[in-house]
């Protein structure tokens, strides 16, 4: 069973857990995700790969406290056990030399932008990254990309730390400025959207990686499906990384919300225990 | 050990009564299965079926004429010796019954309960014209239910290590199958499977009330103390790939992943909330376990009304699981008629005798929702039976005009599933045909590449669990001969080396 070699709290409810997975990381690469459940009652859930580190064989994944399984996995500690971890899982995210990349990452999107920077860089990419978060004390990772990126923005809703706004307006501002070749977004889907619909005007090629509802994530089950240019493809198998334009948001939107009501019942029932 | 029915000369002159009495032919009536009461089981996941008493199973199988030809053995896709096995049952000895199966077919307590019997063995059983046939399948069931309640199961001795290893892909029952042939033979088998459990459809698919899956984790139980293996969350193509399974020092490869890629019908709704593949629906209710939600943590939607697209096990499997997570309609959409329905008959009229719905020559056009995204309706039209198509059934042709909306808040999708691609993908040279199914030999299993060899559905595409255990036999059988070869050929290089270098 994977042990968490290293727990750290980032950020209110955001989580930084570290597993030894040696054959894992051996074969992962950036963009790609891994499926872990946290005990055997546990769920199967989808985290995107934030960190590897393929001389030690560690995996890094960063968890977001949004529902009842992803606070069961803030609640363990250093030296905990989970039951299962999977992966690699997905299409790894197409690296090549593009030019300039901008890479932005929104709330929990900012954890898997560590290894897509490091990949377009060490071929020779301009990185600009714009990072946003709701608030000051939710920034994370700012230090660690900056010593990545070419340049780095940060955006906070409140305006306490960083550009006022949204990522979206530190982009809009770079579009005007910059020649730019490939937007890289990762993110909450109302803000991959946001995206999405700004650079289409400038016809500029954009990827965003999905996260729809997964639970095998090998292409067995469908529950992950999105529509792609008005043709259904399995995120976990097909993506997760798709061209931004072609995207269905709104379809994605609302089959996220497929299982609303009974995920406030596990809320709630896990916050009495 | 000694047959304990030949030890002692009462006991030959009792077994030569009952072989007499068989002979003759006795007219009594097939034993029923007994079954949970139809109300009570509508409302929970436990077992429908629950078995033959011993009286009961030896009384059954004593209706076996054992008749010269035995057609059964031929009906069999593996050829299980069943008037062998009959007569052991009737003359008390289960356990020799269970030897007697296992000769042919490793997992007996799965097959006697999913086999599609009366499409098989039952079907030519000399008593079927006239009376019911022999419940051949309820008393495979019953001697391994027999070993295992008894709590003793047998371990055979295992030879010593021929210190060759073979990794064997997904762990259905082809999979399963290999794993304890090869096993048994000494071969160091390590069994990759992509899920966190071990068992294939007879895990995520096929539901607790028709195979309580404590009986498939026995059968799991038993391979590791065959010292077989198992190395669940390992999705073999990106996990690790076939070429990579060489290098790391593994003599042979079995793939045996499935046809688990669930189709969809490409019309306009599908995706609405509320809309299933049969896949997702069953591995969230049966793997997952989420009818226990939320003492398990996987939700799944239940509906107030519920139909399901599909007329095969998985179809009937999805519309009883719906049933028994609370829906007060339950409805089959299948477009052809009740003759071409393919699944198991029992399971058809265990569903009916639940209060299914069955909307024959009925096919959808159209998943109908609300502003918020929410399924609401089925369109669905009427269809009438053509000529027959080339499977031999009977072509559905619409019924111009005939449209109709069943209102439903769940659709679950069960028209089929195909080939995985994934394995195929990441192994370069790897011959498939134009759906995706793996090329093999049907007699060995053997792919295009040496030591790589394939077997059950990613083969055949879905067909039975009897198929595709009867696959891994044969595929074990060629796997061990070609590590035998393989054995010589390195003797051989060895001695050369030694020849050339002396
Ligand atoms: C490819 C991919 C990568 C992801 N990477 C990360 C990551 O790096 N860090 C992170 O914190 N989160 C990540 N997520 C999202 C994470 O999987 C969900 O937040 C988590 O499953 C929610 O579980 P819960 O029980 O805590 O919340 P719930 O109460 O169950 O759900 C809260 C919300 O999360 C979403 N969700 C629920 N179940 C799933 C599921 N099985 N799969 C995906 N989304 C779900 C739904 O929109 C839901 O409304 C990723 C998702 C995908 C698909
Ligand atoms: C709902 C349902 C009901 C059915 N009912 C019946 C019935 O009543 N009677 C009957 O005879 N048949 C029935 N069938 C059909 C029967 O279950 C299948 O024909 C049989 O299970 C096929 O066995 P298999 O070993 O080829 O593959 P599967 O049972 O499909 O197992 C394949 C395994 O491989 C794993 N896998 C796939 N890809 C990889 C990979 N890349 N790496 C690692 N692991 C991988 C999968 O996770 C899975 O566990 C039913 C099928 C379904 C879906
Ligand atoms: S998560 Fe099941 S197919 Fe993608």
């Amino acid at each position: 069973m994977p042990k968490i070699l290293e727990k750290i709290t980032l950020a209110p409810k955001i989580h930084q857990l570290r597993f030894c997975v040696p054959e894992l990381v051996k074969k992962a690469l950036p963009g790609q995700f891994v499926i872990l459940r946290a005990n055997e009652y546990g769920e199967r859930i989808p985290m995107s790969i934030a960190q590897m580190d393929k001389k030690k064989g560690i995996l890094t994944i960063v968890v977001l406290e949004v529902g009842k399984s992803t606070a069961l996995l803030g609640s363990l500690k250093t030296g905990d056990e989970i039951s299962d971890l999977l992966g690699p899982l997905g299409n790894p995210t197409e690296m090549k030399l593009f030019g300039t990349v901008v890479c932005v990452g929104g709330g929990i999107g900012i954890a898997p932008l560590y290894t897509l920077i490091e990949g377009f860089k060490s071929l020779g990419n301009k990185i600009i990254t714009i990072i946003g978060a709701k608030t000051k004390e939710s920034v994370i990772k700012e230090e660690e990309l900056r010593k990545i990126s070419d340049r780095v923005l940060v955006t906070t809703d409140d305006g306490s730390y960083g550009i006022k706004g949204f990522v979206t307006d530190a982009l809009k501002e770079l579009l005007k400025n910059e020649k730019i070749d490939l937007v890289m977004a990762v993110g909450p889907v109302l803000m991959m959207k946001a995206v999405s619909q700004m650079t289409k005007a400038y016809n500029l090629k954009t990827w965003v990686s999905l996260n729809p509802i997964m639970i095998d994530g090998t292409g067995m089950c469908g529950g992950c499906r999105v529509l792609i240019d008005g043709k259904n493809k399995f995120a976990c198998v097909d993506g997760p990384d798709f061209e931004a334009s072609l995207v269905d948001f709104d379809n994605l939107i609302q089959r996220q919300k497929c299982y609303l009501q009974q995920e406030k019942t596990a809320y709630a029932r896990s916050n009495q225990r | 050990m000694p047959d304990p029915i030949s030890v002692n000369g009462t006991a030959n002159q009792k077994k030569a009564e009952i072989m007499q009495l068989m002979q003759k032919g006795r007219q009594i009536s097939r034993t029923p299965m007994p079954t949970q009461e139809k109300l009570e089981r509508r409302a929970n996941f436990k077992e429908v079926n629950s078995g033959y008493s011993p009286i009961q199973a030896m009384l059954e199988a004593s209706r076996c004429y054992l008749c010269p030809k035995a057609p059964c053995v031929l009906g069999c896709p593996v050829n299980i010796d069943i008037p062998a096995f009959l007569t052991l049952i009737a003359l008390g000895d289960f356990k020799g019954a269970l030897r007697k199966i296992k000769e042919s077919n490793s997992l007996p307590a799965v097959c006697g309960r999913v086999c599609p019997q009366e499409e098989q063995c039952e079907k030519v059983c000399v008593l079927t014209k006239k009376f019911k046939s022999v419940a051949i399948g309820h008393l495979e069931r019953f001697v391994a239910d027999y070993e295992m309640q008894s709590g003793e199961i047998e371990v055979p001795e295992l030879p010593p290590p021929t210190g060759k290893k073979v990794a064997i892909i997904g762990s259905g029952p082809a999979g399963l199958t290999v794993a304890g042939d090869l096993a048994k033979l000494g071969h160091a088998v390590t069994v990759l499977e992509a899920f966190h459990v071990a068992g294939g459809v007879l895990m995520y698919g096929i539901p607790e009330f028709r195979l309580p899956k404590g009986i498939v984790q026995r059968e799991i139980t038993y391979l590791k103390k065959l010292k077989v293996e198992f190395r669940p969350n390992t999705l073999v193509g990106r996990t690790v790939t076939i070429p990579e399974l060489f290098e790391q020092g593994y003599d042979a490869v079995f793939i045996g992943t499935g046809a688990g890629l669930p189709q969809f019908m490409n019309i306009p709704g599908e995706n609405y909330n509320g809309v299933y593949s049969a896949n997702e629906f069953l591995t969230r209710v049966n793997l997952m376990k989420a009818y226990d939600f939320p003492h398990y943590d996987t939700p799944v939607l239940k509906g107030e009304k519920v139909a399901v697209i599909g007329g095969g096990n998985t179809a009937l499997d999805a519309i009883r699981s719906a049933l028994r997570l609370g829906a007060k309609q339950a409805m089959i959409v299948y477009r052809r008629s009740e003759a071409e329905m393919p699944g198991r008959k029992e399971e058809y009229e265990h569903a009916q005798e639940e209060g299914i719905n069955f909307n024959f020559l009925t096919a959808p056009k159209r998943i109908l929702g609300n502003p918020d995204g929410w399924v609401t309706g089925l369109e669905c039209q009427k269809m009438e039976l053509g000529e027959a198509d080339e499977s031999g059934r009977r072509r559905p042709i619409p019924i111009p005009g005939s449209e109709f909306i069943l209102p439903v808040d769940i659709v679950i999708i069960a028209i089929g599933t195909t080939a995985n691609p994934v394995v195929p993908k990441t192994t370069p040279g790897l011959s498939t045909n134009k759906w995706g199914y793996i090329l093999a030999d049907p007699e060995t299993g053997a792919t295009n590449i040496p030591g790589v060899f394939a077997g059950g559905d990613i083969v055949t595409g879905s067909a039975t669990v009897i198929l595709a255990a009867g696959a891994g036999k044969k595929a074990a059988v060629a796997i061990h001969s070609y590590l035998g070869n393989l054995e010589k050929s390195t003797e051989l290089l060895r001695e050369n080396q030694k020849q050339i270098q002396g």
